[in-house]
């Protein structure tokens, strides 16, 4: 599919945007999901292996602690000692921002970028920092644990029990150029330093967690650069569910087991409803309360006008790059009237790429059955001439 | 007396791309325990020309290679008895999906690594995400790559620890660009084809979830494990009344029945549900196909087996209603059909196969699973 051709402001708008990029320092961030999964480490080894290549690397700032093999890799490069500051009777560090502009390397490398400073400098956080080093043409390598997102606070929160006072906004980590994830197995982080099992599950879940960030992450990047080629299509690596909401199918079953999908193998989630003329009150109030249940369990919900049900829902399947799409089992009513004119039967036949998944009534006994007076489920639209 | 050896703990490195850095990391983590006092030998080794890499073998046992003679040609394997009769506590084996040479006790190597486990033997293996065969028709769907080299998803699900190896696409780009991974002219054709910025983004955000299920699915198992042992007769009723069931019915038409088989065991493993597969025969013995449909048959049945799926094959005249049946007379919640059984075959009336069973099943979960397109 071709995205729209680009008004002539659009494009220079993209070329200001790509030049501005340009001048800009590239920011690469080490996301670890707890301490000690070895992101220092790795920054500095890819300090290290830049050098070796030629480009002109310096260390912004290091934390104090460190083990004897990342001690000898320190020894290896340029370091801009930080200023000391001493606040409350606590020494704290202050990335030298000056002294780095002033020195201007190709490469400086930041060690927790979530780090407040002391109140009175030029930024009160160090991410601040980094982006006045990046707007000044400095490419920053970073390390950040996953505790420190702001955004992902709370959901940390409820694993461990315990709040990072320092954070950086989300927002930030996502706008980095490059982001890569430096993984541990929890059995190995308490090899170190060992631990209860107890805590072999929290670190777990936080794994996992940061796992799924960087995915997202990761998903986002490969859009956008989709987009910028004028390709508009979701090539990402997850699921797209879409209940299809009637008033007399299992629509409670549908939502719920989409919900559970989406939630558990973090999917994204729709409801399409495609309304109908004619409609008794029983119907109207239950398609309504469906709708209720949609939004409360997350779903992005869509309600469309058309006349032909099927088509309709396919259309819109195929533009939000549906994968699999939940429908309730037609009703038997007249069904010998429908064999070839059913909507379930016409996804059945057209809907490709994507899988159906057809559920059975919540309870056939109490289906209605052959009610004149009352529409099936999908059958508003016009009938094909002939089949 | 006999004692049962311990089976030997599975580490597997896994990537999203040859040349993100498996193996190296694989080789530190042998020469660290090496240095406390372990015993590691290097059981398989793919130098591939990478300098720092072959540098960290330095100092480590090797057991040599054994010859195999193929075609005339003499081609090196891994030599399973050999590292046997060494018994070290860990044992380095690169390419966990290889194949080996026809004629070789094993075709696989994940299933010689099968074997060192049951010896007792820890491993430590690399891997690369595109080989598992759950996620083989998603990533043809990404990349256009159809990845030969597969293996079950079960022998991942069994490792004790797996090691997500990331680097950024641009990073294994700039790799390639200066001949780390291949050759300049080998890496060069694989800038253009496999190593595309938007391949490599795909693969990686599939790896990642992948991991994060893995550990999610661990979570769950340990959950349950708790919740059974505290009130134990509660959770096995309560076990028992969601368990489900699937029920994959398989064709003859080649396409379509590979990726359904697949795509059934992923779904059974998402709902830690029962798995059974059924070809349904109108004649004794599938006389009514020719011998390449019978041959493809047999092939769909054996790979099911290979996924540990309860595979069948029924006799009925009528296939839809022979399926239904089947599927009540065992208590399938859900039943899965390819989309090619509902245009091919015998057109009758009252309409497709498929069609059919949608209509006589109304009391069942269908899932019609889509042949994806590219």
């Amino acid at each position: 599919m071709r995205a729209p051709r680009p008004t002539p402001e659009e494009l220079l708008r993209r070329v200001e945007a790509e030049e501005e990029q340009a001048r800009r320092g590239r920011l690469k961030i080490l996301l670890g999901y707890a301490s000690r999964v070895g992101k220092s480490f790795r920054m500095l080894d890819e300090g290290r292996r830049r050098k070796q290549r030629g480009q002109d690397v310096v260390i912004g700032s290091i934390q104090a602690k460190l083990g004897p093999d990342v001690e000898r890799m320190v020894e290896t490069l340029e370091i801009i000692p930080g200023l000391k500051v001493r606040i409350d009777g606590k020494d704290d560090e202050v990335l030298d921002v000056v002294s780095i502009l002033r020195r201007n390397p190709q490469v400086c490398l930041v060690d927790e970028l979530a780090h407040d400073n002391p109140p009175g400098g030029r930024h009160p956080k160090r991410w601040q920092d980094v982006k006045e080093l990046l707007d000044n043409g400095i490419t920053v390598v970073t390390a950040v644990n996953l505790q420190h997102i702001a955004e992902h606070q709370d959901a940390v929160e409820k694993i461990t029990g315990k709040r990072a006072l320092q954070t950086v906004p989300e927002a930030f980590i996502r706008a980095a150029d490059e982001i890569v994830i430096v993984d541990a197995p929890p059995e190995a982080l308490q090899q170190r330093e060992p631990g209860s099992a107890a805590n072999t599950r929290r670190l777990s879940e936080l794994r996992e967690l940061a796992l799924l960030l960087v995915a997202e992450v990761v998903d986002d990047q490969l859009q956008q650069s989709l987009e910028s080629r004028g390709v508009s299509t979701f090539l990402g690596s997850q699921e797209r569910i879409l209940v299809c909401i009637t008033p007399r199918s299992n629509t409670k079953r549908m939502l719920d087991s989409g919900h559970r999908i989406a939630e558990r193998f973090h999917c994204d989630f729709l409801a399409v409803y495609v309304r109908q003329k004619g409609l008794g009150e029983a119907d109207e109030s239950q398609v309504e309360s469906h709708l209720k249940l949609a939004r409360e369990l997350g779903a992005q919900v869509n309600i469309l006008a058309a006349t032909d049900p099927a088509a309709a829902i396919l259309e819109f399947a195929r533009a939000q790059a549906v994968t699999q799409v939940f429908v309730g089992h037609s009703l038997r009513k007249r069904w010998r009237e429908l064999l070839f004119d059913n909507p379930v039967d016409r996804l059945i036949q057209s809907a490709e790429n994507m899988d159906l998944r057809i559920f059975p009534h919540p309870d056939p006994a109490l289906e209605p059955q052959f009610e004149p007076h009352r529409e099936p489920d999908f059958q508003s639209g016009p009938r094909r001439a002939s089949s | 007396m006999t004692t049962i050896p311990r089976k030997g703990r599975l580490k597997i490195f896994l990537g999203y791309a040859p040349g993100v850095g498996k193996t190296y990391q694989m080789l530190d983590e042998g020469e660290e325990l090496r240095r406390k006092g372990m015993d590691v030998v290097i059981g398989y080794f793919e130098p591939h020309g990478r300098k720092d890499t072959i540098a960290k073998t330095e100092g480590m046992e090797f057991i040599p290679r054994r010859n195999v003679e193929y075609r005339g040609a003499i081609l090196e394997e891994m030599d399973l008895a050999g590292i046997l009769r060494r018994k070290s506590q860990v044992c380095l084996v690169d390419e966990l999906a290889h194949t080996n040479v026809p004629g070789s006790e094993q075709a696989k190597r994940w299933e010689d690594v099968q074997m060192l486990l049951d010896a007792g033997i820890n491993v430590l293996t690399s891997l690369n995400v595109q080989h598992l065969e759950s996620l083989n028709d998603q990533i043809w769907q990404m990349t256009g790559v159809r990845v030969r080299e597969t293996l079950p998803d079960w022998v991942v699900d069994q490792a004790d620890e797996i090691v997500v190896v990331d680097v950024t696409p641009r990073a294994l780009r700039h790799r390639l660009e200066r001949g780390v991974v291949y050759s300049h002219d080998k890496a060069e054709k694989a800038l253009e084809n496999f190593f595309t910025e938007q391949n490599l983004c795909a693969l990686r955000g599939v790896a990642m979830r992948y991991v994060a299920h893995e550990i999610e699915e661990k979570l769950l198992v340990e959950e349950a494990h708790k919740s059974a042992t505290e009130s134990s007769a509660h959770a096995d009723h309560e076990a028992a009344l969601r368990k489900e069931r699937l029920l994959i019915c398989i064709d003859e038409r080649p396409s379509a029945a590979a990726m359904l088989i697949r795509r059934g065991r992923r779904v059974a493993d998402y709902l830690r549900a029962d798995c059974i597969a059924v070809y349904v025969s109108p004649d004794a013995g599938l006389a009514h196909l020719s011998q390449d449909e019978r041959d493809a048959v047999e092939k769909h049945l054996g790979f099911g087996r290979n996924l540990r799926i309860d595979t069948n094959v029924i006799e009925g005249r009528d296939v839809a209603v022979t399926l239904v049946q089947f599927a009540r007379a065992h208590q399938a919640t859900q039943i899965l059909m390819g989309r090619s059984a509902s245009n091919g075959g015998k057109r009758r009336r009252g309409g497709s196969t498929l069609q059919r069973v949608v209509r006589l099943a109304q009391d069942i979960e269908i899932t019609i699973v889509a042949e994806r397109r590219r």
